[in-house]
């Protein structure tokens, strides 16, 4: 694409800047179209047009421009987007490269930008003071939350939230170096030139499109005799042809963790208008570095006088950037308000690209020397001693009121742009992060790096260090290396002012703003100090300084200055709020990454979940297993599907996918004893070849788990748990083998995923399975019920259980999870041959509960004993120890009216009862009622042809035979205490 | 992220590996079945909870397996040293003792070692 | 005390603010208090309070290390609930819930009590038969809570993604409506202000390094860095560092602090009408009047008084966010921080007697302290002042550890709040 010169902008300095003209983009900006150049950012391209009206504040939505060129920006968020999904709010103009077809928005304004509604707050902002809705909004008291709230959130916030589910991607990569040093200026790149020549592993990281940090402005630099701007250029690609360095720029380091641990994202197709399908948008580093250098290098300060924030009003800096690297002058007649020598540099620059300087207002009365020479060598007007007290012009800035320092005679001169310093403030947001601790420097008001908590070290401006060839020394020793390098500038870091300057002094009730984002001003800070507020937290807090999304880069050193100044205490008396990550925003779906949809919590399958699913199953989530809940038939609903299941798991047989219950072998000679001490039960009187239920306590007595151990051999145990519990009984048991039992000869293994398991329960399971079993006799004589045996089932090495949790004649078939399919497809084939069903999650419950068997868990809560759970008859009473002994001796474990596991009939037996129902014993009493307890299970029993229930009951087993009522949203239910076993109670079937 | 090393397999791995076990050097009474409640409450329920020097254990459970001890600064998450189960609780290397030992030993990663073989 | 009302703000604005008097004041200490309460928190400015106010206690200071407000008071979520399970822990939630109804009026501080509804998502079988039990519970306690269908819960919710297909879809939800937010700074302050205009003494920037005790064991005052200051007794609300406090009395607490980090993403316009919270994947949500996606992440698994975390709970916990409500995927985080917290076994607090006459603690609250702040200020100091507990919060006492009555939350609060 190709543009003339005059669609680039009438802004354009010829032959100024460092783009190709050849490489052109069109953008829109509130509906009309841009052309831009390739290299522009939003801010850059906008300006070349003439376009300084880019915002309205948060508050008093006043009309707002271009205040930095950086990431520091405060005032120029928009909106930017691609298409429809890829929108974007709260992007700074400043960072955001163009690219063809960008379409960009204003933010926070009704109708337009030019013409906002939300303008009349700033009328009314002799009420918005500081802090003035927590004095007021309390009358009537419902009508904070339905008026007044309301009302502030619909007028606070800044962009709209995306609508649309994201459909971009991001990646994630973790990395390891020797040094990672961020910030490629010249601190960065010497400090990288030096490491890298050591041959260690260096990560350099910029946050720019290119390397070069402050020389994008500064052109009066050079370096090795050459150009600053492109000795960097010529330094980065001699870095990147070394194979242990590697550099990324468009990579911001957000966060500065733990022992060398460090966030970065890559910003990886945000400037390109096509995109490749494959590449992520963003991409996380999580790095550990050994070392790590920072050279962040500092950050231009505002000043602070009535009315600094019309559009057209900017950091000096940013004007020279737009100037030296975009080729954009800022305006046609440019004034200048500083405090600072670096802003007569940027005055010098304009005036040699042939923009008119209105005037430089400096309020100190002795600039540098070099610097008044050279403005007078150029033509430019100075005004030492003199302030610039107020401006006018109410979408761009037309004029400065200039006056002598404590002078009253007040001039304006025409401006159509005002270039601002205050000096510089170091970057120190990661050195803080790093929980380094600041130390005040007095002499030039600022705070610097002083004890490192890390293995870390600043070098450059973010150091304090000034003079270039100070900062090249240190950035070479920093690195590790030595090399030659010399540097020339004539720019300082350190000097001008913090605070209000003057015309915004303390008796001002002028609009001087600190915080542009949250419209703070000077005179809010000093509301916030009469009202008490002496920490600058508490400042912070009460006036939201430095709260907005810029997080104070610009603002926190004038609030904290205003305040010191109010309070007659000395800064560091004062204090500095803490620097928190990230530096920067950083979007959520990067740190997310592949962490989402399946890959979020990847869900755990069953060897046989296949085959299950293409029976019909409906799976339920337990943990993170999928488990099959129920296989409807057509035309079935899951209450006709359970009911058939558990009609027919009694009247004939049903197949159980088992293999979720968490497995561990525990094998050595001391394998008894060990299970003697993790379980209430006794295991040295269990022979090899049998199994038995288990309970497991904590020393605190409660139920922990529970489960099925078979005694396979002398020292070998096959211990089964519940789904959700094996990792923390594993890790229960590791802990208890390898601190308190050492002495023990015991190997624990988790088998959970080794062992696929298909429960066969039923009058016909024996029949079903007898064909497949091979190697043992599983007659009802030889194998009864709590048998244990290894032997081979279709020639598959197995493990055969005789148990049941249905109360019907049971097998578990434990067979090598590979071969799961294949023996549960013949198994099942032969099976429905017999009538027998497939059976889910649901249908177990409800057999179990038939049968009063517990889930522990769903039955139990973490307060239950086994006595509670009426599984007393499991603790042994003649072990001298277990884990759980003394902790169930306990004064409040004992007493009598604890909560105890009982059976609930329904007077109606229609009717079934809520799960997490309340017991009462008078469903009339006021409230609050005195609850006895709660229905923990509660299902409908085909077989029982009723509905049953289990329930924690206060004194339940004292209660049996007594009416207790369930107090439901709609209805009470009426309820007969009873014991637990509603089917076959005798408990011969299992037997069968 | 802490950065942890594992007395068993003598490597800094990312606290990613490991899980947290509380307070070190509680023993588990040995007769624990006759103490009083006060004391099984001590034993059970109370922690030093320091501020500053804490001796605490640990498991590289995604790793070997292994419980281990550690003394850590719980103001500066500093680990001051990692040391083996059983072994009795250890004094606190000087400064330049740690330094000696950071000397000698260097971060084993994949990056360092077969990054650079490839 | 000036009165802060709609005409005191216009009056002021007339003059450029100008009139304004501090909020509280900053006196020196006196040589001896009635009660010294250590934490100037919510819990132990509004204890100070209810102190002068109700029990006509006023030789009262509240000594804080550093600014007030400043620990977990100012570092959470600003959630507000009392949809707990036990009976125990509804009583002082729901105490506090309707305090915080007035709390405005009371302090004549707007602290932005926010009554836009609590959901906490059920995602499975399991979370639904525990929601039910507690909407049982709350129903025959008096407490609001209702189960939404998944429906019900997107029509209050919009952004909620309730498709079948997500990976823990949702089958439910509970809603109390009275649950909400409010302004976490505005608490400390209105307490601060309301007391100090009652005479209370709140000393900032004094860190207490020890508890000084007489010949019968009973606290005479405590030592700080500003000198010794003497008190009959002493009220321990120290959060995170209670541990460290009651040591300097010998006495030990069953306390792990931990860290607990929160962050909030850059001001958008209003998206989120009320707070969410889901216990199976571990997150919660709400956006502040200033627009902000205010989320809770989950503690860290050590020991730490550091104020810091790991950056992956900041990032586990937004890969659920993101899970929930795929809509913010885009959206930036801007800030993060940490507080730390004061857990106890069974994660319910402690508040009573202890075995040093004249000291009483109020501590273990663990990641829900500031939702009780009213509530257990008003309670702790009825504890101070009368010497025993009020019936409301009898039963959290240091005691029910050596007894095993413990109140275990810990199930249902699987999630930091």
């Amino acid at each position: 694409m190709s543009a003339s010169a005059r669609d680039l902008g009438a802004f354009r300095i010829k032959d100024a800047g460092r783009h190709t003209p050849a490489r052109t983009a069109r953008f829109t900006f509130d509906g009309k179209t841009y052309t831009a150049m390739e290299g522009d950012t939003v801010a850059s391209a906008l300006l070349a047009h003439g376009v300084h009206l880019v915002g309205r504040s948060f508050k008093y939505h006043r009309p707002r421009g271009i205040l930095s060129a950086g990431p520091e920006e405060p005032n120029a968020l928009l909106d930017v987007s691609r298409d429809a999904g890829r929108r974007q709010p709260n992007v700074r103009a400043t960072v955001q490269e163009v690219f063809d077809g960008v379409r960009i928005a204003s933010q926070n304004r009704w109708p337009s930008l030019k013409h906002d509604v939300g303008a009349f707050n700033d009328l009314l902002s002799p009420f918005f003071a500081a802090g003035f809705y927590y004095k007021t909004f309390m009358w009537p008291k419902e009508a904070w939350h339905k008026l007044y709230e309301p009302f502030i959130r619909r007028a606070a916030g800044l962009g709209e939230a995306p609508k649309e589910e994201d459909p971009d991607h991001y990646t994630s990569r973790y990395a390891h170096c020797d040094v990672l040093i961020a910030g490629a200026g010249v601190a960065g790149l010497t400090a990288a030139l030096s490491a890298a020549a050591t041959g260690v592993s260096v990560f350099l990281v910029d946050e720019q499109p290119e390397v070069g940090g402050a020389l994008h402005f500064d052109a009066g630099t050079t370096i090795d005799g050459q150009n600053g701007y492109e000795w960097a250029q010529a330094a980065v690609a001699r870095l990147k042809a070394m194979p242990n360095v590697t550099v990324l720029t468009r990579t911001t380091v957000f966060g500065y963790y733990n022992h060398g641990f460090l966030g970065l994202v890559e910003r990886v197709t945000d400037h390109l208008a096509r995109p490749g399908r494959d590449l992520p948008r963003e991409r996380l580093w999580q790095v550990r570095a050994k070392r790590v250098v920072l050279a962040t290098g500092s950050i231009e300060r505002h000043m602070v006088f009535a009315n600094n924030d019309r559009p057209g009003i900017m950091l000096a800096s940013a004007a020279r950037t737009f100037l030296n690297h975009h080729g954009v002058a800022v305006g046609r007649q440019v004034g200048v308000y500083t405090a600072h020598d670096s802003a007569y540099e940027a005055a010098f620059d304009l005036k040699r690209a042939g923009v008119s300087i209105a005037a430089i207002v400096d309020c100190r009365s002795h600039p540098g020397d070099a610097v008044l020479a050279e403005a007078r060598a150029l033509g430019i007007d100075v005004l030492t001693g003199h302030s610039v007290i107020n401006t006018s012009g109410r979408l761009r800035v037309s004029s400065m009121t200039v006056a002598r320092n404590g002078g009253s005679n007040a001039r304006k001169i025409a401006v159509d742009a005002l270039i601002v310093s205050a000096g510089w403030t170091p970057s120190v947001h990661l050195f803080s992060q790093s929980r380094g601790k600041l130390r005040f420097d007095e002499q030039n008001q600022r705070f610097l790096p002083d004890i490192y908590a890390q293995d870390c070290v600043s070098v450059g401006a973010c150091n304090g260090t000034d003079d270039l060839s100070d900062l090249i020394d240190e950035a070479i020793a920093a690195g590790g290396g030595t090399l030659a390098l010399t540097g020339e500038n004539s720019f300082e870091w350190t000097g001008g002012m913090i605070g209000a300057a003057e015309g915004a002094g303390p008796d001002t009730v002028v609009k001087a703003f600190v915080d542009f984002q949250h419209d703070v001003t000077a005179k809010d800070i000093r509301l916030a100090v009469r009202e008490g507020m002496h920490s600058i937290e508490h400042i912070k807090r009460f006036t939201t300084n430095g709260m907005a999304s810029d997080q104070g880069k610009l603002s926190n050193m004038h609030g904290l200055a205003i305040a010191a100044e109010m309070l007659g205490r000395p800064i560091p008396k004062v204090g500095l709020t803490t620097f928190r990550a990230p530096y920067t925003p950083v979007t959520y779906g990067t740190l997310v990454g592949h962490s989402r949809g399946d890959l979020f919590d990847p869900a755990r399958k069953t060897p046989m979940h296949a085959l299950e699913a293409a029976e019909g199953a409906e799976f339920e989530d337990v943990g993170n297993w999928k488990r099959a809940w129920y296989f409807p038939k057509r035309g079935e609903d899951m209450h006709a599907a359970v009911n058939r299941e558990c009609r027919t798991v009694r009247d004939v047989a049903g197949v159980f996918d088992a293999s979720t219950l968490g497995k561990i072998e525990v094998v050595g000679p001391d394998a008894a004893q060990f299970l003697n001490l993790l379980y209430t039960n006794a295991w040295d009187t269990l022979k090899p070849g049998k199994c038995r239920y288990g309970i497991m306590t904590r020393e605190d007595g409660f139920v922990y788990d529970d489960g099925v151990v078979g005694r396979l051999a002398e020292d070998r145990f096959h211990v089964t748990t519940t789904t959700g519990g094996a990792p923390r009984v594993l890790h229960h048991m590791e802990d208890y083998l390898q601190t308190e039992f050492p002495h023990l000869k015991v190997w624990l293994t988790s088998t959970t995923e080794q062992w696929a398991v298909i429960a066969v329960q039923g009058p016909k399971a024996r029949e079903i399975i007898q064909p497949f079993v091979e190697g043992i006799d599983i007659s009802n004589e030889a194998f009864p019920h709590m048998s244990v045996a290894e032997c081979t089932v279709m020639g598959v090495p197995s493990r055969l259980f005789r148990m049941s949790f249905t109360g019907e004649l049971g097998f578990e078939v434990n067979v090598p999870a590979d071969y799961g399919p294949a023996v549960w497809k013949a198994i099942w084939e032969r099976a429905e041959s017999m009538g027998a069903c497939l059976y889910g999650t649901e249908t177990m419950h409800v057999l179990r509960a038939e049968k009063g068997y517990i889930i522990v868990g769903q039955d139990t809560d973490g307060t239950v004993t086994p006595d509670d759970a009426a599984l007393g008859w499991a603790v042994s009473k003649k072990k001298t120890d277990y884990v759980g002994i003394r902790g169930l001796k306990r004064p409040d474990l004992v007493r009598d009216g604890r909560k105890q596991l009982v059976g609930l009939l329904t007077k109606s037996p229609d009717v079934v009862l809520e799960e997490g129902g309340q017991i009462v014993a008078d469903p009339n009493q006021p409230k609050p009622m005195t609850m006895l307890g709660h229905v923990t299970s509660a299902y409908w029993s085909e077989n029982c042809g009723r509905s049953i229930a289990l329930a924690l009951v206060a004194g339940g087993r004292s209660l049996v035979g007594k009416t207790l009522y369930v107090p439901l949203k709609d209805q009470t239910i009426e309820v007969e205490v009873t014991d637990m076993v509603f089917f076959d109670k005798e408990g011969g079937r299992i037997h069968g | 992220m802490l950065l942890i090393h594992c007395p068993y397999c003598e490597e800094d791995r990312s606290e990613l590996e490991f899980r947290w076990a509380g307070e070190a050097h509680i023993a588990r009474p040995e007769n624990i079945a006759a103490i009083t409640d006060e004391e099984f409450a001590e034993y059970f329920f109370l922690r030093n909870n320091e501020k500053g020097l804490t001796y605490e254990r640990w498991r590289h459970i995604h790793g070997c397996g292994r419980f281990f001890n550690a003394a850590r600064d719980t103001v500066s998450d500093r680990f001051l040293m990692t040391y083996k189960a059983g072994l009795p609780k250890q004094p606190i290397p000087t400064a330049e003792e740690t330094a000696a030992i950071a000397e000698e030993k260097t971060v084993e990663t994949w990056e360092a070692t077969e990054g650079d073989a490839r | 005390m000036r009165k802060y009302s709609i005409f005191a703000i216009a009056r002021e604005a007339m003059r450029a603010h100008k009139g304004w008097e501090a909020q509280w004041n900053s006196p020196e200490p006196r040589s001896s208090y009635d009660v010294i309460i250590i934490g100037a928190g919510g819990h132990g400015l509004g204890a100070a309070y209810y102190l002068a106010k109700e029990h006509g206690i006023t030789n009262v200071a509240v000594i804080e290390k550093g600014w007030l407000g400043g620990g977990n008071t100012g570092r959470n979520t600003t959630i507000i609930r009392s949809n707990y399970l036990y009976e125990e822990s509804m009583d002082i939630y729901e105490h506090s819930l309707k305090l915080w109804e007035g709390l405005s009026q009371e302090l004549n501080y707007n602290v932005m009590y926010s009554p836009r509804g609590v959901m906490m998502l059920s995602h499975n079988v399991h979370d639904q038969q525990s929601f039910k039990r507690h909407i049982n519970a709350h129903r025959l306690y008096g407490i609001d809570n209702e189960w939404l269908t998944p429906e019900q819960a997107k029509a209050y919710c919009p952004p909620l993604d309730i498709s079948k297909t997500a990976r823990y879809p949702i089958n439910g939800a509970t809603l109390q409506r009275r649950g909400g937010t409010a302004r976490h700074d505005a608490v400390a302050w209105g307490y601060a202000r309301a007391a100090s205009d009652r005479g209370v003494h709140v000393i900032q920037n004094s860190e207490v390094t020890g508890i000084r005790r007489g010949p019968n064991g009973e606290v005479q005052g405590v030592e700080t860095t500003r000198g010794f200051i003497g008190a009959k007794k002493i009220g321990v609300s120290a959060a995170g560092h209670s541990s460290v406090v009651m040591e300097m009395a010998g006495v030990r607490v069953p306390l792990h602090s931990t860290p607990l980090q929160a962050l909030v993403s850059e001001p958008l316009k209003p998206i989120f009408p009320c707070v969410v919270m889901s216990n199976t994947v571990h997150a919660y949500i709400s956006q502040s009047d200033k627009g902000e996606l205010v989320i809770g992440a989950g503690t860290d698994q050590y020991n730490s008084y550091s104020q810091t975390g790991g950056l992956q709970i900041i990032t586990h916990t937004l890969d659920a966010i993101c899970e929930l409500f795929p809509i913010f995927r885009r959206v930036k985080m801007m800030r993060q921080w940490g507080g730390i917290t004061d857990n106890t076994p069974d994660r319910s607090p402690i508040q009573g007697v202890t075995p040093v006459p004249g000291l009483f603690v109020n501590c273990g609250w663990g990641t829900g302290g500031f939702k009780a702040t009213p509530g257990s200020a008003n309670l702790f100091a009825h504890l101070i002042a009368r010497g025993e507990p009020h019936r409301l919060a009898s039963g959290l006492t240091l005691d029910r550890f050596r007894t095993g009555r413990l109140i275990d939350e810990a199930a249902a609060a699987a999630v930091a709040h």
